[in-house]
């Protein structure tokens, strides 16, 4: 039974589909060792009664030709999920039930995967640490008292630390990448449109992706084919055609073109980096694709970009958290005074330090200066992209500018916390997609990650080009389980 | 350009949450770090370039507006902090 939470989503699929394993087997197994790993703090809702009942139930009918068939899964706690609470790591939801079914889980549920539970995040998914969340910091299974990234980072370490097969998370300037790429697990931030926003808890609509969060190239690429898909409910869900990435997944990347960004290459990136950059460009250059030198020049923009465009959308969007419909409400003299005491007590430091970013932003005579300037800058950073898309297939970068660090380490320095998304917001800016797979580990035996980012609906090739590198790579993660008693 | 004391009182009343004086001076500090690393963008000549305000750059569509959700009236009050059965309670608005 113990072996049965180290395979992958991939062998556990095929299992059930043998009849080699049932459903509830699968389900019970993952549930027994999150109760032995909640030292983790990855879960904020378990729901692993409902999960049993719903196990059994599968296995007295099972339906073997859905992709997920009897798979237990937990999900970040920013999707909605009906009748089971959603708080998005905030106070201000600490009581909330959803009435409807985010787009994205209601496609997973219909491949005959079962809910776990909900998994950690940063508030409103604002943090790089997971340090942001009303419930707690999420230990990274990798080592102890190190953050797993966020702000997916209940997700990254109920994967890494195998809780459950495979989950998804949302990546707005990194959420899922950098995760991926602190706990040694793969994450794909999918093309802006490619999967549905309904039921997502907002923070910036306009650079907002759900996407998966797995432990290999393939399990993430049969994620990614059940998530996707077209939807009425968001006006900017696309429809184009989605392939079969799962199906369509193949090593065979010769004669593709990877470009390697200049301007990547930062001041005080450590060596320990640029090292792993030369070794993934050798890499793909041994798959036999071409390496060709491109100019983003307009990258050390995207960060001071991004931090007037988010802020200035969560601002609109957290409005609605007001004391009246849902959630938190704080005692106050009068309406107004009800508002700002609920929002003051409900929301925590850096959701409010967003707000406040963004209110100023947008605010009367300061509009054009700020808000109107970063739309014009987010435009270069497409239009580089676009430039460097006539030369080149994919682009090949790090994934973060270090490995994972301590908890509280960059708690008092907004600026530093920031800095980790170098690498990763641009792809959000310019709603490409990004995949983190995990390449090798610093001096202190810490996973590494490296992004390939993709032509918008490119995913296939993307997905190709790391499940091609994965296979060179060859990586261990390095988890000795140090939290099971 | 900095942001003083008065202005976050400002935001703060802008945004509805409010702060004591101990959290608004935290609040200068943090900002002013936060707007001298977004100064960055002026280096930037930007008069001729048109705003990105979408990425998507797809029209909206029309669905017909057809009732989806039905009877769940009762689970939406649940969810609020105070109710009288069929509505939301607020504090008094109207003298």
């Amino acid at each position: 039974m113990s072996d049965i939470t180290k395979r992958s989503l991939t062998e556990l699929v095929e299992s059930i589909k043998n009849k080699k394993l049932s459903s509830s087997e699968v389900t019970k197994a993952f549930i027994e060792r999150s109760e032995k790993s909640r030292v983790l703090n990855a879960f904020i809702t378990e729901d692993f009664t409902s999960a049993l009942d719903k196990a059994k139930k599968f296995d007295q009918k099972p339906n073997l030709n859905l992709k997920l068939p009897g798979i237990p899964m937990a999900v970040k706690d920013l999707f909605c999920t009906k009748n089971v609470k959603t708080t998005a790591g905030s106070k201000i939801l600490n009581n909330f039930v959803p009435t409807y079914e985010s787009t994205v889980t209601e496609n997973i549920w219909s491949e005959g995967a079962i809910l776990l539970g909900k998994l950690n995040c940063d508030e409103f998914a604002m943090g790089s640490s997971n340090e942001t969340s009303f419930f707690g910091n999420v230990q990274n299974p990798i080592d102890k008292n190190l953050v797993p990234g966020g702000s997916s980072g209940g997700s990254a370490s109920a994967v890494a630390a195998q809780l459950t097969p495979i989950t998804i998370g949302t990546d707005t300037g990194g959420s899922i990448r950098q995760p991926a790429s602190f706990t040694g697990t793969v994450g794909l931030k999918p093309t802006y449109g490619s999967c549905s926003r309904y039921g997502i808890v907002a923070f910036a609509s306009s650079l907002d992706q759900a996407g998966p969060m797995a432990q290999n190239v393939k399990d993430c690429a049969l994620l990614q084919e059940v998530i996707s898909s077209f939807d009425t409910k968001d006006s900017t869900s696309i429809d184009f055609k989605r392939s079969h990435y799962s199906k369509d997944l193949t090593n065979n990347i010769k004669g593709k073109k990877i470009g390697i960004p200049k301007e990547y290459r930062v001041d005080g990136m450590p060596k320990e980096i640029e090292d792993l950059w030369q070794k993934g460009i050798e890499y793909v250059r041994d798959c036999g694709a071409e390496i060709i030198n491109i100019s983003l020049p307009h990258t050390s923009y995207a960060l001071p970009t991004y931090y007037i465009v988010a802020p200035a959308e969560a601002s609109s969007n957290l409005a609605r958290y007001d004391g009246v419909k849902y959630g938190y409400r704080a005692n106050g003299e009068n309406l107004i005074d009800m508002y700002e005491k609920t929002r003051s007590e409900g929301f925590g430091a850096e959701v409010q330090r967003r707000i406040m970013i963004g209110t100023y932003v947008l605010s009367s005579g300061y509009y054009d200066a700020y808000y109107l300037k970063a739309q014009k800058v987010r435009r270069l950073i497409k239009n580089d992209f676009d430039e460097a898309y006539k030369k080149v297939d994919a682009i090949l970068t790090p994934s973060t500018p270090s490995a994972a660090f301590k908890i509280g380490e960059k708690t008092n320095d907004p600026v530093s916390m920031y800095l980790n998304d170098i690498f990763t917001v641009p792809v959000n800016l310019a709603g490409l997609p990004g995949i983190s797979i995990p390449a090798g580990h610093d001096t202190k035996g810490y996973p590494l990650g490296l992004q390939i980012i993709g032509k918008a609906f490119d995913e296939q090739n993307i997905l190709n080009i790391a499940y091609a590198m994965e296979e060179k790579i060859n990586f261990k993660n390095k988890i000795t389980d140090w939290w099971i008693k | 350009m900095s942001i003083d004391l008065k202005t976050i009182k400002h935001i703060s009343k802008l945004s509805r949450i409010s702060v004591d004086e101990q959290r608004a001076k935290k609040l200068v500090g943090d900002l002013n770090s936060i707007f001298d690393f977004i100064e960055k963008l002026n280096e930037l000549k930007t008069e001729n370039v048109k705003p990105l305000t979408s990425i998507a750059e797809t029209t909206l569509k029309l669905r017909s507006d057809e009732v989806q959700s039905r009877n769940i009236r009762e689970q939406i009050i649940k969810n609020s902090p105070q109710d009288n059965e069929d509505y939301f309670v607020v504090p008094k608005v109207i003298e």
